[in-house]
């Protein structure tokens, strides 16, 4: 038997193996999809991350039902964290609810392709490099799309900087418009407090060529996360960049709501 | 005997497993010239062939001895041949004299094998290239340069010279019986290498498939550029191992380590220039080839890695 035969065996709950069969999403005749998604690879990591989100972070997610049961969807929230845990968590959440569970996939830094073993992981399990074009093919597949538009900036911020929004591209705006996507806005509480960093090594993430090194706790800490997945926005076409980016700023004013939100409602970080 | 009522079809590199397809499948429709320039070719008393380099002079007395009416260029030397001044010669060069040619003797259909070599296994590359895809090779390695130059020369003389009808076809990995390119012998051997943590996606067409691709995008005649492509994606070590193949793990970092053993090895189905091919994925979008020539390929991935898990039964 395979590794992945083994694994199967050892952790895939019937549960898990159940949910994972309802994803409406088209693999190929090696359950893989272009992008390399593995829908037995999907199983394995879903049960290896189930303790982690029902128990170390205690996630609470709300208005998953917001996400469209199929047909493209961007789903657009704040980045924080340092790791990509978020995108993990907010996939898990949508592949996970009760009603019609979908697999959605995450945009990942460039650099994470390039990494032994980890490229090929995450992209078994649903993540692919932040591409415009992956984005816009994803899209015309009928995916659901996670994207950060903050990308590093946001994930690799320091911990005084905590749920203020940073610099958003605008990228994902012009791919819902010539995509006729709907955008879900997010707001994630708790991350933020999972790694928080006070110092970033700036010199030596530029001789490894990483995006950053904090200085952060080894491990994460489990702080409870909660999700608050916000209702569709849909978008007609701009005619300048700067109609661009006003339709940028209300997904942000919805996602710092949906942010408050969150932060109103907490009762503890730990 | 040739038939006159018959149109004539010249096919190079006629003695590869994809090309005899192509053969049998329009040879009942069309007079064929067999030409390849490793070795003789027995294909019948019906189909004249010859033994000749495409870049030498006595090439073109095969079009003053038959009346060509089409080419199906498939006489590319592999990437995993020769080196990589000879492949130059025979790949740009030769397809050059063999265009000429085409235009001296007014040849009215060309089609050309290309590969998805040309886009480049690049760490950022999306998936689901389509034919608009700037291609990366030359940019990774001089020793794609003679792939990416024959696609290019080839797209010049389809926009300047539309009287030769020019088709592209840019294949993913080929395979199946009879077919030698680097893929194949990676699939047939008991142990191939790897890159210890990459698996790229990869697709597969069976060879027959190949050749009623190349049949169909002839008789459809409609020129330009197609990736040749199924619906359908492995990642290589999964490949590998539905083939009954065992894994060689190679290091993979540093990103010398790998080049270097290949070279030392000297594998000829693994060298070092087509590393990144094993390490970053190249998948094609061939939904264009499909809708214009109404095409599907009818073999699926588990036959042809089958085929090779049984040709490894049958030698134990």
């Amino acid at each position: 038997m395979s590794v992945m035969g083994l694994l199967k065996k050892a952790l895939v709950t019937e549960e898990i193996d159940h949910q994972v069969n309802q994803f409406k999403k088209a693999v190929g005749s090696y359950g893989y999809d272009a992008w390399g998604f593995n829908t037995e690879s999907a199983k394995v990591a879903m049960s290896l991350f189930k303790p982690l989100y029902e128990e170390y972070f205690r996630v609470q997610a709300y208005g998953v039902e917001n996400v469209p049961s199929d047909g493209p969807v961007l789903i657009i929230p704040n980045h924080s964290g340092q790791l990509p845990l978020d995108g993990v968590l907010t996939g898990y959440a949508i592949a996970t609810r009760d009603s019609e569970p979908r697999a959605a996939r995450a945009m990942i830094e460039r650099f994470f392709p390039t990494v032994p073993f980890l490229g090929n992981m995450l992209n078994a399990i649903g993540a692919v490099i932040g591409d415009p074009l992956n984005c816009a093919r994803m899209l015309k597949n009928g995916e659901a799309v996670i994207v950060f538009p903050e990308g590093v900036r946001g994930s690799g911020k320091l911990y005084e900087k905590r749920y203020q929004l940073q610099r958003f591209g605008n990228g994902f705006m012009h791919l819902a418009i010539n995509h006729k996507t709907p955008i879900v806005p997010v707001g994630i509480v708790g991350c933020e407090e999972t790694m928080p960093a006070l110092y970033n090594i700036k010199p030596l993430a530029k001789a490894l060529g990483v995006p950053y090194i904090p200085i952060t706790t080894p491990i994460p800490l489990p702080a409870r996360v909660s999700i608050h997945f916000g209702e569709p926005l849909y978008f007609e076409p701009a005619d300048t960049e700067e109609e661009i980016t006003q339709k940028v700023e209300l997904v942000k004013d919805k996602i710092r709501a949906l942010i408050a939100e969150g932060l109103s409602k907490r009762e503890s970080v730990f | 005997m040739a038939n006159s009522d018959k149109p004539t079809i010249l096919v190079t590199g006629a003695g590869g497993a994809t090309a005899k397809k192509v053969i049998t499948l329009l040879q009942h429709d069309y007079n064929i010239v067999a030409v390849d320039f490793r070795r003789q070719i027995k294909l019948g008393k019906d189909i004249p062939s010859y033994l000749v380099d495409i870049t030498k002079r006595g090439f073109e007395d095969i079009f003053r001895n038959h009346k060509i009416d089409g080419v199906i260029h498939m006489g590319r030397v592999g990437t995993h041949s020769s080196n990589r001044r000879s492949r130059y010669n025979t790949n740009v060069i030769g397809t050059q004299r063999l265009f000429d040619r085409c235009r001296k003797y007014g040849v009215k259909q060309v089609l050309v094998m290309s590969t998805f070599f040309v886009y480049g296994a690049d760490a950022y590359n999306p998936a689901l290239l389509d034919e608009d895809t700037p291609f990366k090779a030359a940019e990774l390695t001089l020793d794609l340069v003679d792939a990416v130059e024959l696609e290019n020369l080839a797209n010049i003389y389809l926009y300047k010279y539309p009287e030769l009808n020019i088709t592209i076809l840019r294949p993913c990995h080929i395979a199946g019986p009879g077919v030698r390119n680097s893929m194949s012998t990676l699939l047939s051997s008991q142990r191939a290498p790897v890159l210890m943590g990459f698996s790229p996606m990869m697709q597969f067409i069976h060879v027959d498939d190949m050749g009623e691709a190349i049949a169909a995008a002839y008789k459809g005649n409609k020129p330009g550029v197609y990736n040749v492509a199924p619906e359908d994606y492995i990642a290589y070590q999964d490949a590998l191992s539905a083939s009954g193949c065992k894994k060689a793990p190679l290091p993979s970092v540093p990103p010398a380590l790998p080049l270097t053993i290949s070279k030392l090895m000297g594998w000829r189905a693994f060298p070092s220039y087509l590393i990144n091919y094993f390490k970053y994925p190249v998948v094609l979008d061939g939904s264009l080839f499909e809708k214009t020539f109404n095409y599907k390929p009818k073999h699926s991935y588990q036959e042809i890695f089958t085929y090779y898990r049984q040709q490894k039964e049958l030698l134990k």
